[in-house]
Protein backbone atom coordinates (compact mmCIF):
# COMPACT_ATOMS: atom_id res chain seq x y z
CA UNK A 1 0.00 0.00 0.00
CA UNK A 2 1.64 3.40 -1.19
CA UNK A 3 1.09 6.49 1.07
CA UNK A 4 -1.75 7.98 -0.70
CA UNK A 5 -2.84 10.74 1.89
CA UNK A 6 -1.14 12.56 4.79
CA UNK A 7 -2.87 13.62 7.27
CA UNK A 8 -1.19 17.21 8.72
CA UNK A 9 -2.04 18.85 11.99
CA UNK A 10 -2.27 22.50 11.99
CA UNK A 11 -1.79 25.07 14.62
CA UNK A 12 -2.98 28.40 14.19
CA UNK A 13 -3.46 31.45 17.03
CA UNK A 14 -5.93 34.12 16.21
CA UNK A 15 -6.59 32.80 12.74
CA UNK A 16 -2.81 32.96 11.61
CA UNK A 17 -1.20 29.61 11.25
CA UNK A 18 2.27 28.37 12.35
CA UNK A 19 5.05 28.50 9.55
CA UNK A 20 5.63 24.92 11.27
CA UNK A 21 2.21 24.34 10.21
CA UNK A 22 2.75 25.43 6.67
CA UNK A 23 5.99 23.85 6.34
CA UNK A 24 5.36 20.38 7.11
CA UNK A 25 2.20 21.24 4.04
CA UNK A 26 4.96 21.60 1.77
CA UNK A 27 6.76 18.73 2.67
CA UNK A 28 3.48 16.49 2.42
CA UNK A 29 2.56 18.02 -1.06
CA UNK A 30 6.11 17.12 -2.45
CA UNK A 31 5.38 13.54 -1.88
CA UNK A 32 2.83 13.63 -4.21
CA UNK A 33 -0.09 12.18 -1.34
CA UNK A 34 -3.32 13.63 -0.96
CA UNK A 35 -2.79 16.34 2.02
CA UNK A 36 -5.82 16.80 4.23
CA UNK A 37 -5.34 19.58 7.47
CA UNK A 38 -6.40 18.56 11.14
CA UNK A 39 -7.25 22.18 12.61
CA UNK A 40 -7.97 22.56 16.41
CA UNK A 41 -10.73 25.15 16.39
CA UNK A 42 -12.23 26.71 13.16
CA UNK A 43 -11.48 25.67 9.90
CA UNK A 44 -13.09 28.03 7.38
CA UNK A 45 -10.99 30.92 8.42
CA UNK A 46 -7.97 29.09 7.17
CA UNK A 47 -9.24 27.07 4.63
CA UNK A 48 -7.90 29.56 1.75
CA UNK A 49 -4.58 29.97 2.94
CA UNK A 50 -4.27 26.07 3.74
CA UNK A 51 -5.63 25.04 0.39
CA UNK A 52 -2.77 27.45 -1.18
CA UNK A 53 -0.71 25.07 0.24
CA UNK A 54 -1.85 22.09 -0.78
CA UNK A 55 -4.65 20.53 1.52
CA UNK A 56 -7.16 19.41 -0.40
CA UNK A 57 -9.37 19.13 2.99
CA UNK A 58 -9.48 20.62 6.14
CA UNK A 59 -10.86 18.56 9.15
CA UNK A 60 -11.66 21.30 11.79
CA UNK A 61 -13.15 20.15 15.56
CA UNK A 62 -14.53 23.74 15.93
CA UNK A 63 -14.91 25.09 19.83
CA UNK A 64 -12.44 23.61 22.42
CA UNK A 65 -14.05 24.95 25.02
CA UNK A 66 -10.07 26.29 26.45
CA UNK A 67 -8.85 22.29 26.79
CA UNK A 68 -5.59 21.35 26.22
CA UNK A 69 -5.72 20.47 22.53
CA UNK A 70 -3.42 16.64 22.83
CA UNK A 71 -6.82 14.61 24.31
CA UNK A 72 -9.37 16.42 21.87
CA UNK A 73 -7.55 16.45 18.60
CA UNK A 74 -5.95 13.22 19.24
CA UNK A 75 -9.23 11.52 19.82
CA UNK A 76 -10.47 12.64 16.79
CA UNK A 77 -8.52 11.92 14.43
CA UNK A 78 -8.40 8.16 15.86
CA UNK A 79 -12.32 8.28 15.41
CA UNK A 80 -11.27 9.60 11.73
CA UNK A 81 -8.79 6.98 11.44
CA UNK A 82 -11.01 4.34 12.40
CA UNK A 83 -14.06 5.73 10.26
CA UNK A 84 -12.31 3.73 7.36
CA UNK A 85 -9.74 5.27 4.71
CA UNK A 86 -7.33 6.69 7.29
CA UNK A 87 -3.96 8.44 6.01
CA UNK A 88 -0.93 6.14 6.26
CA UNK A 89 1.20 9.01 7.61
CA UNK A 90 0.52 12.13 10.06
CA UNK A 91 2.74 14.65 10.38
CA UNK A 92 2.87 17.30 13.51
CA UNK A 93 5.21 19.97 14.44
CA UNK A 94 7.59 19.24 17.30
CA UNK A 95 5.34 21.84 19.75
CA UNK A 96 4.15 21.60 22.81
CA UNK A 97 0.87 21.17 21.48
CA UNK A 98 2.13 18.67 18.35
CA UNK A 99 3.73 16.49 20.96
CA UNK A 100 0.62 15.78 23.23
CA UNK A 101 -1.34 15.09 20.02
CA UNK A 102 1.04 12.44 19.03
CA UNK A 103 1.96 10.55 22.39
CA UNK A 104 -1.95 10.47 22.98
CA UNK A 105 -2.51 9.61 19.76
CA UNK A 106 0.40 6.95 19.28
CA UNK A 107 -1.46 5.55 22.36
CA UNK A 108 -5.01 5.46 20.91
CA UNK A 109 -3.85 4.02 17.34
CA UNK A 110 -1.03 1.63 19.45
CA UNK A 111 1.28 3.28 16.31
CA UNK A 112 5.06 4.51 16.54
CA UNK A 113 5.95 7.76 16.99
CA UNK A 114 8.79 9.22 15.58
CA UNK A 115 9.93 12.32 17.15
CA UNK A 116 12.51 15.29 16.49
CA UNK A 117 12.97 14.79 12.36
CA UNK A 118 14.44 16.78 10.53
CA UNK A 119 13.43 15.52 7.14
CA UNK A 120 11.54 12.57 5.91
CA UNK A 121 11.21 10.94 2.30
CA UNK A 122 8.30 8.53 1.09
CA UNK A 123 8.78 5.39 -1.42
CA UNK A 124 6.16 3.63 -2.25
CA UNK A 125 4.83 2.49 1.32
CA UNK A 126 7.94 2.99 3.50
CA UNK A 127 8.52 6.53 5.43
CA UNK A 128 12.63 7.21 5.92
CA UNK A 129 12.97 9.83 8.57
CA UNK A 130 15.89 11.41 8.91
CA UNK A 131 17.52 12.74 12.55
CA UNK A 132 20.19 14.73 13.79
CA UNK A 133 22.50 13.13 16.39
CA UNK A 134 25.44 13.95 17.61
CA UNK A 135 24.51 17.83 17.33
CA UNK A 136 23.67 17.25 13.63
CA UNK A 137 27.44 16.13 13.58
CA UNK A 138 25.63 13.22 11.83
CA UNK A 139 22.15 12.29 10.35
CA UNK A 140 20.72 9.29 11.32
CA UNK A 141 18.09 7.62 9.35
CA UNK A 142 15.26 5.61 10.40
CA UNK A 143 11.86 3.52 8.96
CA UNK A 144 8.50 2.96 10.74
CA UNK A 145 7.99 -1.34 10.75
CA UNK A 146 4.92 -1.19 11.53
CA UNK A 147 1.39 -1.44 10.09
CA UNK A 148 0.53 2.39 11.15
CA UNK A 149 -0.79 4.75 10.44
CA UNK A 150 3.49 6.25 11.18
CA UNK A 151 3.09 9.21 13.66
CA UNK A 152 5.96 11.84 12.68
CA UNK A 153 7.19 14.80 14.79
CA UNK A 154 9.52 16.92 12.93
CA UNK A 155 11.33 19.78 14.16
CA UNK A 156 9.98 22.89 12.61
CA UNK A 157 12.40 24.87 10.16
CA UNK A 158 13.22 21.30 8.82
CA UNK A 159 11.52 22.56 5.48
CA UNK A 160 10.80 26.01 3.78
CA UNK A 161 6.93 26.84 3.10
CA UNK A 162 6.29 27.61 -0.33
CA UNK A 163 2.50 28.16 -1.71
CA UNK A 164 1.26 26.18 -4.25
CA UNK A 165 -1.72 28.36 -5.13
CA UNK A 166 -4.08 25.84 -4.84
CA UNK A 167 -7.65 25.79 -4.74
CA UNK A 168 -9.23 26.69 -1.05
CA UNK A 169 -9.54 23.38 0.70
CA UNK A 170 -13.43 22.01 1.22
CA UNK A 171 -14.45 22.22 5.62
CA UNK A 172 -15.58 19.12 7.28
CA UNK A 173 -16.52 18.99 10.58
CA UNK A 174 -14.49 16.60 13.01
CA UNK A 175 -16.15 15.37 16.25
CA UNK A 176 -14.34 15.24 19.39
CA UNK A 177 -16.38 12.22 21.14
CA UNK A 178 -16.54 11.54 24.59
CA UNK A 179 -12.87 11.98 26.49
CA UNK A 180 -14.12 11.31 29.77
CA UNK A 181 -11.69 12.05 32.67
CA UNK A 182 -8.54 12.46 30.49
CA UNK A 183 -10.13 15.68 28.90
CA UNK A 184 -10.05 17.78 31.71
CA UNK A 185 -6.87 19.51 31.74
CA UNK A 186 -8.68 23.44 31.33
CA UNK A 187 -6.89 26.53 30.45
CA UNK A 188 -7.65 29.29 32.80
CA UNK A 189 -5.84 31.72 31.01
CA UNK A 190 -3.13 33.05 28.62
CA UNK A 191 -0.45 34.80 29.13
CA UNK A 192 1.96 36.50 26.00
CA UNK A 193 5.27 37.78 26.66
CA UNK A 194 5.36 41.33 24.23
CA UNK A 195 8.00 41.80 22.00
CA UNK A 196 9.42 44.42 20.12
CA UNK A 197 11.22 43.10 16.39
CA UNK A 198 11.04 40.80 14.73
CA UNK A 199 10.27 36.90 16.42
CA UNK A 200 12.79 34.60 17.03
CA UNK A 201 11.89 32.02 14.06
CA UNK A 202 11.34 34.98 11.45
CA UNK A 203 14.15 37.36 12.25
CA UNK A 204 17.25 37.36 9.50
CA UNK A 205 19.94 38.48 12.38
CA UNK A 206 19.77 37.00 15.35
CA UNK A 207 21.91 37.68 18.10
CA UNK A 208 22.14 35.05 21.19
CA UNK A 209 24.07 35.33 24.57
CA UNK A 210 25.20 32.79 26.68
CA UNK A 211 26.58 32.40 30.46
CA UNK A 212 29.89 34.32 29.31
CA UNK A 213 27.64 37.17 29.82
CA UNK A 214 28.38 37.08 33.43
CA UNK A 215 25.17 38.28 34.87
CA UNK A 216 21.66 38.98 34.49
CA UNK A 217 22.49 42.66 33.51
CA UNK A 218 24.86 42.24 30.75
CA UNK A 219 22.13 40.41 28.32
CA UNK A 220 20.48 44.04 27.87
CA UNK A 221 23.95 44.50 25.77
CA UNK A 222 22.75 41.26 23.20
CA UNK A 223 19.74 42.92 23.05
CA UNK A 224 20.81 46.44 21.87
CA UNK A 225 23.14 44.86 19.34
CA UNK A 226 20.04 42.64 18.12
CA UNK A 227 18.04 45.85 17.62
CA UNK A 228 20.82 48.15 16.40
CA UNK A 229 20.96 44.90 13.60
CA UNK A 230 17.20 45.08 13.08
CA UNK A 231 17.17 41.40 14.66
CA UNK A 232 16.34 39.17 17.40
CA UNK A 233 17.92 38.18 20.67
CA UNK A 234 18.07 34.58 21.62
CA UNK A 235 20.06 32.77 24.55
CA UNK A 236 21.77 29.45 25.29
CA UNK A 237 19.79 26.96 27.90
CA UNK A 238 22.31 27.92 30.40
CA UNK A 239 21.21 31.34 30.76
CA UNK A 240 17.50 30.43 30.34
CA UNK A 241 17.59 28.01 33.69
CA UNK A 242 19.37 31.07 35.50
CA UNK A 243 16.67 32.76 34.77
CA UNK A 244 18.35 35.85 32.56
CA UNK A 245 15.74 35.31 30.08
CA UNK A 246 12.42 33.59 29.26
CA UNK A 247 12.37 30.38 27.54
CA UNK A 248 10.71 31.44 24.46
CA UNK A 249 14.70 33.21 23.91
CA UNK A 250 16.09 29.54 23.79
CA UNK A 251 18.05 27.79 20.79
CA UNK A 252 19.01 24.58 20.61
CA UNK A 253 17.56 20.70 20.79
CA UNK A 254 15.05 21.82 23.53
CA UNK A 255 14.59 25.10 22.26
CA UNK A 256 14.07 26.73 18.95
CA UNK A 257 16.20 25.65 15.52
CA UNK A 258 16.64 28.86 13.86
CA UNK A 259 17.91 29.30 10.25
CA UNK A 260 18.63 33.48 10.10
CA UNK A 261 21.15 35.10 7.39
CA UNK A 262 23.39 35.44 10.61
CA UNK A 263 23.43 33.93 13.87
CA UNK A 264 25.66 35.73 16.21
CA UNK A 265 26.78 33.78 19.42
CA UNK A 266 28.50 36.16 22.12
CA UNK A 267 29.76 33.66 25.50
CA UNK A 268 28.05 30.47 24.57
CA UNK A 269 30.67 27.63 24.55
CA UNK A 270 28.61 25.66 21.13
CA UNK A 271 27.83 23.06 23.01
CA UNK A 272 26.17 19.88 20.85
CA UNK A 273 22.67 20.56 22.41
CA UNK A 274 23.54 24.64 21.24
CA UNK A 275 24.51 23.84 17.86
CA UNK A 276 22.11 21.95 15.94
CA UNK A 277 19.80 24.67 16.77
CA UNK A 278 21.62 27.65 14.73
CA UNK A 279 24.05 25.55 12.76
CA UNK A 280 21.92 26.07 9.68
CA UNK A 281 22.68 29.83 9.98
CA UNK A 282 23.95 31.14 6.77
CA UNK A 283 26.93 32.82 8.31
CA UNK A 284 27.94 32.34 12.10
CA UNK A 285 30.34 35.15 14.38
CA UNK A 286 31.27 33.92 17.31
CA UNK A 287 33.02 35.95 20.52
CA UNK A 288 34.39 33.65 23.24
CA UNK A 289 37.45 34.62 25.41
CA UNK A 290 38.57 30.87 25.14
CA UNK A 291 40.04 29.78 21.66
CA UNK A 292 39.04 26.38 22.23
CA UNK A 293 35.34 27.08 22.28
CA UNK A 294 34.15 24.74 20.12
CA UNK A 295 31.51 27.32 19.14
CA UNK A 296 34.71 28.41 16.28
CA UNK A 297 34.89 25.32 15.19
CA UNK A 298 31.58 25.92 12.91
CA UNK A 299 31.92 29.93 13.01
CA UNK A 300 32.62 32.24 10.02
CA UNK A 301 33.57 34.51 11.75
CA UNK A 302 35.90 33.90 15.48
CA UNK A 303 36.21 36.59 17.91
CA UNK A 304 38.71 35.33 20.95
CA UNK A 305 38.19 38.42 23.07
CA UNK A 306 36.02 39.40 26.40
CA UNK A 307 32.53 40.14 25.47
CA UNK A 308 33.28 42.85 27.93
CA UNK A 309 35.44 44.72 25.50
CA UNK A 310 34.23 43.68 22.41
CA UNK A 311 30.35 44.18 22.84
CA UNK A 312 30.24 48.02 23.93
CA UNK A 313 32.64 48.84 21.30
CA UNK A 314 30.97 47.18 18.60
CA UNK A 315 27.75 48.23 19.54
CA UNK A 316 28.94 51.88 19.85
CA UNK A 317 30.38 51.68 16.26
CA UNK A 318 27.13 50.27 15.14
CA UNK A 319 25.53 53.44 16.62
CA UNK A 320 28.07 55.65 15.09
CA UNK A 321 27.59 53.69 11.65
CA UNK A 322 25.39 55.27 8.94
CA UNK B 1 -6.02 20.73 56.76
CA UNK B 2 -3.55 17.68 56.20
CA UNK B 3 -4.16 15.15 53.90
CA UNK B 4 -1.81 12.58 52.17
CA UNK B 5 -0.87 12.42 48.35
CA UNK B 6 0.93 9.48 46.92
CA UNK B 7 3.19 10.61 43.58
CA UNK B 8 4.78 8.29 41.41
CA UNK B 9 7.96 10.02 39.58
CA UNK B 10 9.23 8.52 36.50
CA UNK B 11 13.15 8.57 36.45
CA UNK B 12 14.86 7.35 34.24
CA UNK B 13 18.38 6.34 34.81
CA UNK B 14 21.08 7.29 31.88
CA UNK B 15 24.54 6.86 30.37
CA UNK B 16 26.88 10.02 32.00
CA UNK B 17 25.95 13.20 29.32
CA UNK B 18 29.08 14.33 30.27
CA UNK B 19 30.96 11.44 28.58
CA UNK B 20 30.11 11.62 24.59
CA UNK B 21 28.82 8.68 23.40
CA UNK B 22 29.47 6.73 20.26
CA UNK B 23 27.69 4.12 17.91
CA UNK B 24 28.23 0.59 17.91
CA UNK B 25 28.89 0.37 13.82
CA UNK B 26 27.17 -2.92 13.27
CA UNK B 27 23.85 -2.06 14.47
CA UNK B 28 24.04 1.35 14.93
CA UNK B 29 22.88 1.42 18.67
CA UNK B 30 24.39 4.20 21.12
CA UNK B 31 27.41 2.43 22.68
CA UNK B 32 26.53 2.38 26.89
CA UNK B 33 29.67 2.03 29.32
CA UNK B 34 29.54 3.09 32.72
CA UNK B 35 27.24 3.14 34.83
CA UNK B 36 23.64 4.68 34.56
CA UNK B 37 22.80 8.14 36.60
CA UNK B 38 19.85 9.76 37.14
CA UNK B 39 18.66 12.14 34.33
CA UNK B 40 19.32 15.48 35.84
CA UNK B 41 15.52 16.23 34.18
CA UNK B 42 14.26 13.73 36.45
CA UNK B 43 15.76 15.07 39.60
CA UNK B 44 13.72 18.22 39.36
CA UNK B 45 10.71 15.79 39.35
CA UNK B 46 11.68 14.08 42.05
CA UNK B 47 12.40 17.32 43.85
CA UNK B 48 8.64 18.69 42.79
CA UNK B 49 7.04 14.93 44.13
CA UNK B 50 8.62 15.45 47.35
CA UNK B 51 7.53 18.96 47.83
CA UNK B 52 4.13 18.59 47.13
CA UNK B 53 3.67 15.70 49.51
CA UNK B 54 5.71 17.23 52.01
CA UNK B 55 2.80 20.60 51.37
CA UNK B 56 0.05 18.02 51.57
CA UNK B 57 1.57 16.74 55.19
CA UNK B 58 1.75 13.13 54.33
CA UNK B 59 1.70 10.61 51.87
CA UNK B 60 4.64 8.78 49.45
CA UNK B 61 7.24 9.40 46.59
CA UNK B 62 7.64 6.24 44.51
CA UNK B 63 9.93 5.98 42.04
CA UNK B 64 9.30 3.99 39.07
CA UNK B 65 12.54 3.18 36.18
CA UNK B 66 12.87 1.08 33.34
CA UNK B 67 16.49 0.14 32.97
CA UNK B 68 18.61 -2.84 31.67
CA UNK B 69 20.67 -5.08 33.61
CA UNK B 70 19.35 -3.97 36.98
CA UNK B 71 20.62 -0.54 37.26
CA UNK B 72 19.72 1.12 40.38
CA UNK B 73 22.17 3.45 40.90
CA UNK B 74 20.03 6.54 39.72
CA UNK B 75 17.27 5.22 41.61
CA UNK B 76 19.73 5.57 44.97
CA UNK B 77 20.04 8.95 44.10
CA UNK B 78 16.12 9.60 43.84
CA UNK B 79 16.36 8.03 47.33
CA UNK B 80 18.58 9.84 48.42
CA UNK B 81 16.86 12.61 48.41
CA UNK B 82 14.14 11.49 50.00
CA UNK B 83 11.49 9.37 47.90
CA UNK B 84 10.19 6.74 49.88
CA UNK B 85 10.43 3.71 47.41
CA UNK B 86 11.24 2.41 43.91
CA UNK B 87 9.73 0.28 41.63
CA UNK B 88 12.72 -1.03 39.08
CA UNK B 89 11.42 -2.96 35.23
CA UNK B 90 14.71 -4.57 34.55
CA UNK B 91 14.19 -7.31 31.66
CA UNK B 92 16.29 -8.56 29.41
CA UNK B 93 13.37 -9.03 26.65
CA UNK B 94 12.86 -4.46 26.98
CA UNK B 95 16.29 -4.30 25.51
CA UNK B 96 15.56 -1.83 21.97
CA UNK B 97 11.56 -1.37 23.47
CA UNK B 98 10.29 2.36 21.10
CA UNK B 99 8.45 4.85 23.46
CA UNK B 100 4.93 3.18 23.71
CA UNK B 101 6.47 -0.07 24.83
CA UNK B 102 8.42 2.40 27.55
CA UNK B 103 5.30 3.50 28.16
CA UNK B 104 3.14 0.44 28.38
CA UNK B 105 5.77 -0.83 30.64
CA UNK B 106 5.84 2.32 32.58
CA UNK B 107 1.70 2.82 33.22
CA UNK B 108 1.82 -0.84 34.40
CA UNK B 109 3.91 -0.48 37.15
CA UNK B 110 2.80 2.81 37.81
CA UNK B 111 -1.05 1.07 38.21
CA UNK B 112 0.58 -0.80 41.09
CA UNK B 113 0.86 2.06 43.25
CA UNK B 114 -2.38 3.60 42.29
CA UNK B 115 -0.95 7.54 42.97
CA UNK B 116 -2.92 10.58 42.89
CA UNK B 117 -0.34 12.24 40.39
CA UNK B 118 2.38 11.21 38.26
CA UNK B 119 5.01 13.22 37.17
CA UNK B 120 7.53 13.06 34.61
CA UNK B 121 10.42 15.24 32.67
CA UNK B 122 9.31 16.96 29.63
CA UNK B 123 11.93 14.75 27.54
CA UNK B 124 14.79 12.48 28.82
CA UNK B 125 18.29 13.87 27.89
CA UNK B 126 19.22 10.74 26.01
CA UNK B 127 16.14 9.67 24.04
CA UNK B 128 14.46 13.13 24.30
CA UNK B 129 11.06 11.77 22.25
CA UNK B 130 9.04 14.24 24.75
CA UNK B 131 6.28 11.57 23.75
CA UNK B 132 6.69 8.81 26.96
CA UNK B 133 4.79 10.66 29.49
CA UNK B 134 1.98 11.30 27.35
CA UNK B 135 1.42 7.86 25.92
CA UNK B 136 1.41 6.74 29.85
CA UNK B 137 -1.45 9.36 30.79
CA UNK B 138 -3.24 8.27 27.79
CA UNK B 139 -2.73 4.46 29.06
CA UNK B 140 -3.99 5.13 32.16
CA UNK B 141 -6.78 6.99 31.30
CA UNK B 142 -5.37 10.24 32.53
CA UNK B 143 -5.72 13.88 31.90
CA UNK B 144 -2.10 15.49 31.08
CA UNK B 145 -0.69 18.96 31.99
CA UNK B 146 2.87 19.08 29.54
CA UNK B 147 5.57 21.39 30.33
CA UNK B 148 4.49 22.69 33.48
CA UNK B 149 7.17 25.35 34.74
CA UNK B 150 5.06 25.83 38.10
CA UNK B 151 2.69 22.90 39.84
CA UNK B 152 0.08 23.93 42.92
CA UNK B 153 -1.59 21.50 44.51
CA UNK B 154 -5.18 23.21 46.13
CA UNK B 155 -7.46 20.34 47.42
CA UNK B 156 -8.13 18.11 44.59
CA UNK B 157 -6.89 20.41 41.72
CA UNK B 158 -3.40 20.93 40.43
CA UNK B 159 -2.67 24.92 39.03
CA UNK B 160 0.15 24.74 36.47
CA UNK B 161 1.59 27.35 34.90
CA UNK B 162 2.49 25.81 31.18
CA UNK B 163 4.87 26.99 28.90
CA UNK B 164 3.65 27.96 25.35
CA UNK B 165 4.94 29.85 22.22
CA UNK B 166 4.24 33.06 23.30
CA UNK B 167 4.44 32.81 27.19
CA UNK B 168 2.20 30.01 29.15
CA UNK B 169 -1.09 29.26 30.23
CA UNK B 170 -2.54 28.97 33.46
CA UNK B 171 -3.75 25.29 33.54
CA UNK B 172 -5.97 23.75 35.86
CA UNK B 173 -6.58 19.98 36.48
CA UNK B 174 -8.41 17.68 38.84
CA UNK B 175 -6.62 14.82 40.59
CA UNK B 176 -5.70 12.05 39.82
CA UNK B 177 -3.54 13.27 36.60
CA UNK B 178 0.34 13.42 35.01
CA UNK B 179 2.11 16.42 35.09
CA UNK B 180 5.92 16.86 32.82
CA UNK B 181 8.01 19.20 34.39
CA UNK B 182 10.31 21.29 32.97
CA UNK B 183 14.10 21.86 33.88
CA UNK B 184 14.17 24.95 36.52
CA UNK B 185 10.65 24.46 37.52
CA UNK B 186 12.07 24.33 41.35
CA UNK B 187 15.28 23.73 42.73
CA UNK B 188 16.86 20.40 43.23
CA UNK B 189 18.10 19.68 46.46
CA UNK B 190 21.57 17.55 47.21
CA UNK B 191 21.23 14.36 48.93
CA UNK B 192 22.59 14.28 52.63
CA UNK B 193 24.75 11.89 54.04
CA UNK B 194 22.35 10.75 56.26
CA UNK B 195 20.26 10.18 52.98
CA UNK B 196 22.60 8.88 51.21
CA UNK B 197 23.01 6.04 54.09
CA UNK B 198 19.11 6.02 54.63
CA UNK B 199 18.61 5.30 50.77
CA UNK B 200 20.44 1.94 51.03
CA UNK B 201 17.62 0.40 53.23
CA UNK B 202 14.64 1.98 51.44
CA UNK B 203 12.73 -0.48 49.79
CA UNK B 204 13.03 -1.52 45.64
CA UNK B 205 10.92 -3.38 44.23
CA UNK B 206 12.43 -5.45 41.24
CA UNK B 207 10.41 -6.70 38.64
CA UNK B 208 10.08 -8.32 34.48
CA UNK B 209 7.62 -7.74 31.86
CA UNK B 210 5.94 -10.71 33.02
CA UNK B 211 5.22 -9.68 36.32
CA UNK B 212 3.30 -6.67 35.04
CA UNK B 213 1.50 -8.98 32.93
CA UNK B 214 2.40 -7.33 29.75
CA UNK B 215 1.41 -9.14 27.03
CA UNK B 216 2.11 -6.68 23.84
CA UNK B 217 5.40 -8.11 22.20
CA UNK B 218 8.05 -5.80 23.54
CA UNK B 219 12.03 -4.99 22.92
CA UNK B 220 13.24 -5.21 19.43
CA UNK B 221 9.89 -7.49 18.43
CA UNK B 222 7.87 -4.96 19.37
CA UNK B 223 9.38 -1.78 18.08
CA UNK B 224 7.59 -0.17 15.20
CA UNK B 225 10.85 1.71 14.15
CA UNK B 226 14.07 0.69 12.59
CA UNK B 227 17.09 2.54 12.05
CA UNK B 228 18.65 1.47 8.90
CA UNK B 229 21.64 3.92 8.67
CA UNK B 230 23.82 6.97 10.15
CA UNK B 231 25.74 9.20 7.82
CA UNK B 232 28.11 11.99 8.28
CA UNK B 233 26.11 15.46 7.95
CA UNK B 234 27.18 18.14 5.54
CA UNK B 235 30.03 19.28 7.55
CA UNK B 236 30.45 23.07 8.23
CA UNK B 237 34.14 24.58 7.47
CA UNK B 238 34.78 27.41 9.74
CA UNK B 239 36.44 30.54 8.85
CA UNK B 240 38.60 32.68 10.01
CA UNK B 241 39.14 32.92 13.95
CA UNK B 242 41.29 36.23 15.38
CA UNK B 243 42.54 37.48 18.73
CA UNK B 244 40.98 41.00 20.02
CA UNK B 245 43.90 43.18 20.16
CA UNK B 246 41.04 45.84 21.09
CA UNK B 247 40.21 46.41 17.52
CA UNK B 248 38.04 43.20 16.59
CA UNK B 249 34.62 44.52 16.69
CA UNK B 250 36.68 46.90 13.55
CA UNK B 251 36.14 43.44 12.08
CA UNK B 252 32.82 42.17 12.74
CA UNK B 253 31.77 45.63 11.59
CA UNK B 254 33.52 45.14 8.15
CA UNK B 255 31.85 41.72 8.12
CA UNK B 256 28.72 42.49 8.33
CA UNK B 257 28.80 45.42 5.39
CA UNK B 258 30.14 42.93 3.48
CA UNK B 259 27.34 40.60 4.47
CA UNK B 260 25.09 43.68 3.83
CA UNK B 261 23.52 43.66 6.93
CA UNK B 262 24.55 46.77 7.75
C1 LIG C 1 18.97 17.25 27.13
C2 LIG C 1 19.69 18.55 27.01
C3 LIG C 1 19.16 19.51 26.21
C4 LIG C 1 19.78 20.74 26.07
N1 LIG C 1 19.22 21.66 25.25
C5 LIG C 1 19.86 22.83 25.08
C6 LIG C 1 19.33 23.82 24.20
O1 LIG C 1 18.26 23.67 23.61
N2 LIG C 1 20.02 24.97 24.04
C7 LIG C 1 21.21 25.21 24.69
O2 LIG C 1 21.78 26.28 24.48
N3 LIG C 1 21.71 24.30 25.53
C8 LIG C 1 21.07 23.13 25.75
N4 LIG C 1 21.59 22.24 26.63
C9 LIG C 1 22.71 22.68 27.49
C10 LIG C 1 24.07 22.60 26.83
O3 LIG C 1 24.58 21.30 27.01
C11 LIG C 1 25.02 23.60 27.49
O4 LIG C 1 25.08 23.35 28.87
C12 LIG C 1 24.63 25.06 27.28
O5 LIG C 1 24.37 25.30 25.91
C13 LIG C 1 25.77 25.94 27.74
O6 LIG C 1 25.41 27.30 27.65
P1 LIG C 1 26.54 28.41 27.52
O7 LIG C 1 27.30 28.17 26.27
O8 LIG C 1 25.86 29.71 27.68
O9 LIG C 1 27.40 28.19 28.83
P2 LIG C 1 28.84 27.56 29.03
O10 LIG C 1 28.95 26.24 28.40
O11 LIG C 1 29.14 27.70 30.45
O12 LIG C 1 29.78 28.51 28.18
C14 LIG C 1 30.06 29.84 28.50
C15 LIG C 1 31.13 30.31 27.53
O13 LIG C 1 31.38 31.67 27.76
C16 LIG C 1 32.76 31.89 27.62
N5 LIG C 1 33.09 33.09 28.41
C17 LIG C 1 33.12 33.22 29.76
N6 LIG C 1 33.40 34.49 30.10
C18 LIG C 1 33.55 35.17 28.94
C19 LIG C 1 33.85 36.52 28.64
N7 LIG C 1 34.04 37.45 29.59
N8 LIG C 1 33.94 36.88 27.34
C20 LIG C 1 33.75 35.96 26.34
N9 LIG C 1 33.45 34.67 26.58
C21 LIG C 1 33.35 34.29 27.87
C22 LIG C 1 33.43 30.65 28.13
O14 LIG C 1 34.72 30.51 27.53
C23 LIG C 1 32.45 29.58 27.67
O15 LIG C 1 32.82 29.04 26.41
C24 LIG C 1 20.97 21.01 26.77
C25 LIG C 1 21.53 20.03 27.58
C26 LIG C 1 20.89 18.81 27.71
C27 LIG C 1 21.54 17.78 28.60
N1 LIG D 1 13.04 4.10 30.85
C1 LIG D 1 12.41 5.04 31.58
N2 LIG D 1 12.26 4.91 32.92
C2 LIG D 1 11.62 5.84 33.66
N3 LIG D 1 11.11 6.97 33.14
C3 LIG D 1 11.23 7.17 31.81
C4 LIG D 1 11.88 6.22 30.96
N4 LIG D 1 11.82 6.71 29.69
C5 LIG D 1 11.18 7.89 29.77
N5 LIG D 1 10.82 8.17 31.03
C6 LIG D 1 10.13 9.38 31.54
O1 LIG D 1 9.61 10.12 30.46
C7 LIG D 1 10.31 11.36 30.32
C8 LIG D 1 10.43 11.73 28.87
O2 LIG D 1 11.24 10.78 28.23
P1 LIG D 1 11.40 10.72 26.65
O3 LIG D 1 10.07 10.40 26.08
O4 LIG D 1 12.46 9.70 26.42
O5 LIG D 1 11.86 12.10 26.20
C9 LIG D 1 11.63 11.11 31.05
O6 LIG D 1 12.23 12.31 31.46
C10 LIG D 1 11.15 10.28 32.22
O7 LIG D 1 10.50 11.07 33.20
Amino acid sequence: MTISKIWVFVEATDAKVATSSLELLTAARATGATVEAIVAGDGAALATELGSYGATKVYATGDLGGALLGVPVASAIAALAAAGDPAQLILLAQSYDGRDVAGRLSAKLNATVLTNAIGFTVEGDSVTTEHAVFGGAKTMKATFTSAGPHILLVRPKSFAAEASGGAPASVEALAVGDVGATGTAKIVERHVEQHSGPSLDEASVVVSGGRGLGEAAKYEMVEDLAKLLKGAPGASRAIVDAGWVPYSYQVGQTGKTVKPDVYIAVGISGATQHMVGMKGAKTIIAINKDKEAPIFGIADLGIVGDVHKVLPKLIEALRAHT
Amino acid sequence: MSMSMNVAVCVKQIPDPATPGSLNPADNTLVRQGKLILDDSDAYGVEMALRLVEAAGGGEVTLVSMAPNSEQSGLRTGLAMGAHKAILVSDPALKGSDALTTAKVLAAAIKRVNPDLVIAATESTDGYTGTTPVQIAELLGLPSVTFAKKVTVTGTDVAVERQTEAGYDDVSVPLPALITVTAGVVEVRYPSFKGIMAAKGKPLEELTAADLGITDPVGWAGAGQQITGVVDAEARQHGEVIEDDGEAHGRIVAFLEQLKVI
